[in-house]
């Protein structure tokens, strides 16, 4: 009970291939975890499967306690897809009122969610007429506006400016004080060393799951892009790693 | 259902609308300027003895046809959008029911077809001098349940289609068929036995002959109140069948 989520053995396919090979792991309450890898090796279905909108094969995702996808989930966890995905034809505002409705949240709710993501000068405007950063940061408040107990964010820092990055950043280490559990993916090592806790997954397959700290330790390097190179070399030249990896 | 999501996505659905001018006004201005090409094609034909002119038949029909057309192209685009763009997936994961969204829309583009089909009414009977023996609030009232069947076989037709080319496609296979047989090119009591059947099975049949007891009666009928029932069982068919086609989770 102690971990927000928990997947054991996560099988997942999507059309005719294996996505996902037999992932367990568990991501701690109020903490950042990173969900680290290239893209195309199964970071989006694991976060879809979290938040229940996945089709499964075999295994189990169980979230807050009950299993991934129930109803009662819905209120109580925020999810930001890879492409953004508010209404282009709506205001920010109006985008981040539409959502807070849907959690019983009100407009105060959402002009804190519309400041939180550095918007507050573009409320007024069209999603659409928006540039790719202010249009994935919308997408952002819209997660984030219900103040839900877990946030499964996928590549919430694509495209944004350095600063940008470095607020947001400061912006999920703060929800995580509070209480507030987060998932959030990259595909950029340097936002590695900025989580809690990390998950490195490769071609479906989980390669490390440990605090940064402990990953550096165990690749006996200081560069985490660095690790993880040596993680990946190590569990391919490992007997227990699968036959295709060769 | 819940009363506070399903007010939400109405106003947000209608927000988009509101934001898209060009649309509101081709929705408005669409169906008057087709009734005036009707009203001129018809303004040299003779009327026979005893009969309401031809005007008159096809205009009561097409007010009911127009807002059922229209609404369908424009819900089933709307709800494919909501696919393509992620923003359903997002939305199921939200405490969003699906009947939430499904009756948000109908409910949204409902309204926005009460004022079209007040305004195209308006011009048919104060411009066109339309003549029916039947209210006007009625025809209106008739219109509006058209439209909102229009919306619900749209909802339920964005199912079967991943791009919009598919979706504008299925205008002819959906709607076209139940424009012929209707009863407005030929009456359906002159129709053969097996097209009766199939004109029979179809909701705009029902959507027509109601209006058209409203033509004929000064007082609403049974058999226009059991039309009127028919086509409102027809919508809320649809809208559960398109429910049962919003998976929150796909492969």
């Amino acid at each position: 009970m102690d971990d927000a989520i928990a997947v054991r053995d996560l099988v997942v396919d999507r059309g005719r291939r294996r996505v996902l090979h037999g992932i367990s792991c568990a991501v701690p309450r109020g903490a950042v975890t990173g969900l680290l890898g290239p893209s195309g090796s199964g970071k989006t279905t694991l976060m879809r499967a979290v938040v229940g909108v996945q089709v499964v094969h075999g295994g189990s995702v169980t979230v807050l306690g009950q299993p991934a996808g129930s109803a009662a989930l819905r209120h109580r966890v925020g999810y930001l897809t890879q492409a953004p995905s508010v209404y282009a034809d709506l205001t920010v505002r109006e985008n981040a009122r539409y959502f807070a409705a849907l959690y019983g949240r009100g407009h105060a709710e959402a002009e804190q969610a519309i400041r939180d993501v550095g918007l507050a000068s573009a409320a007024g405007q069209l999603v659409g007429n928006l540039s790719g950063g202010q249009h994935s940061r919308a997408s952002l408040a819209c997660a984030l506006v219900g103040q839900p107990e877990l946030v499964i964010l996928d590549e919430p820092t694509v495209g944004q400016d350095p600063v940008l990055r470095a607020d947001l950043w400061a912006r999920f280490h703060a929800m995580a004080a509070a209480g507030t559990t987060l998932l959030v993916s990259s595909h950029v090592m340097d936002e590695a060393a900025r989580c809690d806790r990390l998950l490195l997954i490769r071609e479906g397959r989980l390669i490390a799951d440990d605090s940064p700290a402990a990953v550096r330790a165990a690749a006996g390097v200081d560069d985490l892009d660095e690790a993880f190179l040596r993680l990946i070399r190590a569990s391919e030249a490992a007997p227990a790693g699968t036959g295709e990896a060769a | 259902m819940n009363a506070r999501i399903l007010a939400a996505t109405t106003g947000r659905v209608l927000r988009q609308l509101r934001h898209d001018r060009r649309t509101v006004a081709l929705l408005v201005a669409v169906p008057a300027a087709l009734l005036t090409l009707v009203y001129f094609m018809y303004a040299d034909q003779p009327t026979p003895p005893g009969q309401p002119s031809t005007f008159d038949r096809v205009a009561l029909v097409m007010l009911g046809i127009f807002p059922f057309v229209i609404m369908f192209l424009v819900t089933s685009i709307a709800m494919l959008r909501e696919r393509t763009t992620g923003t359903l997936e997002r939305l199921l994961t939200t405490p969003l029911g699906k009947l939430d969204l499904l009756f948000g829309y109908g409910i949204a583009f409902g309204l926005a077809a009460t004022v079209q089909a007040a305004v195209a009414a308006g011009v048919a009977y104060w411009v066109f001098d339309l003549d029916t023996a039947g209210s006007s609030g009625l025809v209106i009232l008739i219109a509006v349940v058209d439209a909102v069947l229009g919306v619900a076989l749209g909802l339920l037709c964005s199912a079967f289609a991943r791009t919009e080319f598919q979706a504008v496609q299925f205008m002819p296979v959906v709607v076209v068929p139940q424009l012929l047989l209707c009863g407005l090119f030929v009456a359906r009591d002159q129709m053969a036995g097996w097209l009766q059947a199939v004109s029979d099975a179809l909701p705009l049949s029902y959507a027509v002959e109601a209006l058209q007891e409203v033509g004929a009666h000064a007082d609403p009928t049974g058999r226009m109140w059991r039309d009127l029932t028919v086509v409102a069982g027809a919508v809320l068919l649809a809208l559960v069948l398109a429910a049962t086609t919003l998976r929150r989770r796909s492969g």
